[in-house]
């Protein structure tokens, strides 16, 4: 066939882009794909296509949105894992000659993706997957503001995902670290497609993430129950929506300097190239103004999360709420006055960098008031230590050893030293680990038996805790001791053999925390077999206080049959020590907004035209991109979206609660 | 510990809201539309940030003042001031629930916009004709891609304006219409005060550079 034909058709997508001269990649494909398709068979055989489209892919209801996030996240955390795995099996052999098992190229793939995945794909979806199953429930309202919007946000973050997850095995990732600096993320220096398998995930899942938060500030600022006034917000609410503005102020910024970087690359301007008047350390500057608000859109939720257990599981009223509220506000505006300190050595002089090495040490401020509000409510508290609460604790020491080393790297001298170096590493792992994994694990082992009924099993919990926990000191400790001694990030082979001891100590500290992420899977097993024994009949196991424990476990469709009157920022508990009895009659239709695959379209369409503009396939591109405005548009000419629950599917709903609550109170 | 203790029945409180009235639909959408508006007020920020700190390299190529035509550019805020106006009346007439007036308004609005895009096409047309081409200096790089991108939002606006105006005729002045072409009177007013930037920040400005 004519060769400018198959150009034109294929773009610069051929057989080699497929990666069969790698051993490693050709294993990890056939067990994706065996796994894949066994998966594909078991959905088939069960005849679940129709039920998982109709009531999961299409669906509108936050909370089934926000299962389908947490789910995305786990998946993802075992491939983020894996990387981590490879990174710390490699490092922990390529001494004396050794050249390890990893190829260069290969290596630098494996160190990207693990970054991108961990940030934009494990914790994103997990943080945004809790605050949309929470922040409704907790405000007393029956879905965010714009419901096809979530899903669509959904939607689109799984297209980022798919995107990251297709160059694996079609093509092949960026070699150039998790946020591509150029120039060397330019075309003259990363011409394959990796960079732009990079720059169209992020596209396509940012979108999703920017809407989503625009979503739940909405939702926030509208949707509460009446008498909830703003300082009557549960902590995890303020958080959420402090996070959610941070995501609407700061993706854009992100949106903006991937476009520029794909401008340079496709069209050859000249924003971030060395020659023709580009600078790239405008781009370096430009992405970490979003850079480091994500840090606190990430860790401010997990901040909420702690708040919430800390006061449930210490039996009292969290301490300190408005300088809670206030700490939370302040780190939320500091967040955008400290991005020069990720790139001291950039040479900005003494004066800027005081500037920003003393905004930096500032946060400091309200986060340790933070950890001293948690402090004083477990203070004479009865503290019960169930897996939520273990989570929290491991956090307040953790997170405060990570803190330490922060301040220590926002001093511009001491920076110069350690800028790059595994102390870094150490430093982000431990502040990431510590702070948003932790109260991610936190909020799972809190809110799950709300989400479906019954408790995650304690045992293969507090196993999976201990592994995680010791094997974040292994895994962390020695880089801290690396970076103190010189070693710099990203490299594959060491000369000198004295080094090679840290790195098997880091290794078997990875190694506890497979098992940690394996004991956890068997913990989620384990709850779902054991699930009548783990039951939740009260819709409040833990004996908690805010306003999600006052419906069912799981919460009806339409989450609160009657909207909640708040009185007090415990709401829950307000109503329970003055004797709230449930309404029995009276229930009305109610209106719910109604499922449409539009979303799923509309994402799946995007996905199409991030791969063609990955591949030069500028036919397939456009298609999709015409598809997806004719599908957006025809989508308006929907006014009916909406319908009304009738009032006796209510009843019986609430009734069957009520037969389970009596069950309950008997046994 | 304060505990507010407002109850209606004597003293019974009440937990929930017995008779409630149905929130209405698209009661959070100005908020929302606004919300977007500011996100994307901060894609523009970026772009004129990036306009500052690199639209002062030329890379020996061409400048502002041989580029710029002042007239042209006047010419051409004038079409883009005058669609905000006229959309503007549209709105005017909508409220009066004047179906015809308010699509005669919004037609006039659509080619006063479809002006300014002709005569930013044709400048673009003459500059790179010139050789200033986006490839040829930072300069260019961001300026084009400033003022590109307000185009592309004018040009996204114009196919939403006659989606619009497709659902008014089919559809009539419903409440659902009235918050759809109340959002794009938002969006196209902030196009036109992101121009108010572009026109001051990169013309008036470019050409005492």
């Amino acid at each position: 066939m004519n060769p400018d034909l198959i150009k034109m058709i294929f773009g610069r997508l051929n057989l080699d882009a497929l990666p069969l001269h790698e051993p490693i990649l050709v294993g990890t494909f056939a067990v994706v794909a065996t796994g894949g398709l066994a998966l594909f068979a078991i959905v088939t055989y069960f005849r679940l296509w129709t039920y998982l489209w109709r009531e999961w892919f299409t669906t509108v209801d936050h909370k089934r949105i926000g299962i389908m996030y947490m789910i995305l996240g786990i998946v993802m955390l075992l491939r983020g894992f894996a990387d981590a795995l490879m990174m710390r099996l490699q490092q922990a052999i390529a001494f004396n000659g050794s050249d390890g098992y990893l190829p260069a190229h290969h290596y630098d793939q494996v160190f990207t993706a693990h970054g991108v995945i961990m940030i934009f794909f494990v914790a994103m979806p997990l943080v945004t997957g809790l605050m949309n199953y929470v922040v409704p429930l907790q405000i007393g309202a029956r879905d965010v503001s714009f419901p096809f919007l979530n899903n669509f946000s959904f939607w689109m973050t799984v297209g980022g995902a798919v995107l990251v997850m297709m160059s694996l095995f079609v093509g092949e990732f960026a070699r150039t670290g998790w946020l591509a600096y150029p120039p060397l993320s330019n075309i003259g220096y990363s011409p394959d497609v990796g960079v732009d398998y990079y720059i169209w995930g992020l596209q396509v899942a940012g979108v999703g993430t920017t809407l989503s938060g625009i979503n739940l500030v909405c939702t926030i600022v509208k949707l509460r129950a009446p008498g909830m006034t703003m300082m009557k917000m549960p902590v995890f609410t303020w958080t959420s929506l402090c996070t959610n503005v941070l995501i609407v102020a700061s993706f854009p910024v992100l949106t903006a300097v991937l476009a520029l970087l794909s401008l340079d690359r496709y069209v050859g301007t000249n924003f971030f190239t060395n020659d023709f008047g580009g600078n790239p350390m405008m781009y370096v500057n430009l992405i970490w103004i979003w850079g480091h608000p994500e840090v606190y859109i990430l860790v401010l939720p997990a901040f909420g999360i702690f708040s919430e257990v800390t006061a449930t599981f210490s039996g009292k009223r969290l301490f300190g709420y408005t300088s809670m509220v206030y700490a939370t506000v302040v780190i939320t505006i500091l967040s955008y006055l400290v991005w020069l300190h990720h790139f001291f050595t950039m040479g900005s002089g003494a004066s800027v960098n005081s500037f920003f090495g003393i905004t930096t040490m500032i946060i400091s401020i309200p986060t340790g008031a933070k950890m001293f509000n948690w402090l004083f409510t477990m203070y004479r508290g009865r503290i019960r230590f169930e897996l939520p609460m273990m989570w929290t604790v491991a956090f307040m020491l953790t997170f405060v050893i990570g803190g330490m080393t922060g301040v220590l790297l926002a001093v511009p001298p001491a920076d110069f030293v350690l800028h790059n170096s595994l102390f870094l590493i150490a430093h982000f792992h431990n502040v990431i680990i510590g702070g948003v994994l932790f109260g991610l694990f936190a909020g799972i082992n809190y809110w799950f038996p709300k989400a479906f009924g019954f408790r995650l099993d304690p045992f293969w919990g507090k196993l999976s805790f201990w592994f995680w926990v010791s094997g974040f000191y292994f895994a962390f400790m020695p880089l801290y001791v690396l970076g103190l001694m010189g070693v710099t990030r990203r490299l594959r082979v060491f000369d000198d053999p004295s080094l090679q001891i840290w790195f098997v100590i880091a290794a078997f500290g990875a190694f506890l925390i497979l098992l940690g992420i394996g004991a956890m899977l068997v913990q989620f097993a384990v709850s779902i077999l054991r699930r009548e024994a783990l039951k939740d009949t009260t819709g409040d196991p833990w004996d908690a206080r805010t306003l999600e424990w006052a419906t069912s476990s799981p919460p009806p469709d339409y989450n609160f049959a009657f909207t909640p009157v708040v009185y007090d920022n415990d709401a829950w508990w307000d109503m329970k020590r003055r004797g709230y009895r449930r309404p029995l009659t009276g229930f009305k239709p109610i209106h719910m907004p109604s499922n449409t695959g539009t979303g799923i379209i509309l994402a799946g369409f995007a996905t199409v035209m991030g791969f063609a503009l990955i591949w030069y396939i500028w036919w397939l591109a456009a298609v999709s991109f015409v598809a997806l405005l004719a599908v957006a548009i025809g989508h308006t000419f929907n006014y009916h979206r909406d319908f009304h629950i009738p009032a006796d599917e209510v009843v019986r709903a609430e009734e069957a609660r009520t037969r389970v609550l009596v069950a309950g109170a008997q046994t | 510990m304060t505990v507010a203790t407002v109850s209606t029945q004597g003293s019974e409180p009440v937990f929930h809201v017995i008779d409630e009235h149905a929130h209405p639909e698209g009661a959070s959408t100005m908020l929302g539309f606004w919300i977007y508006l500011m996100s994307d007020c901060l894609i523009f920020a970026m772009l004129f940030a990036t306009y500052g700190v690199l639209g002062g390299n030329y890379a020996a190529g061409p400048a502002p003042k041989d580029l710029f035509d002042l007239k042209l550019v006047a010419l051409n805020t004038t079409m883009l001031l005058l669609s905000s106006i006229t959309y503007g009346f549209a709105m005017l007439t909508m409220e009066k629930s004047k179906i015809g007036q308010t699509q005669l308004w919004l037609a006039i609005t659509g080619l006063f916009g479809l002006a300014f895009l002709g005569i930013e096409l044709t400048e673009f047309a003459h500059m790179i004709h010139e050789g200033a081409t986006p490839q040829r200096s930072a300069f260019l790089s961001s300026f084009f891609t400033l003022v590109g991108t307000h185009g592309l939002h004018v040009t996204f606006g114009l196919v939403w304006l006659v989606t619009l105006m497709v659902q008014t005729a089919r559809f009539g002045l419903t409440e659902a219409n009235r918050r759809r072409l109340m959002c794009l009177s938002m969006f196209w007013h902030f196009l036109d005060v992101v121009w108010i930037g572009v026109f001051t920040f990169v013309y008036l400005l470019g050409m005492l550079r």
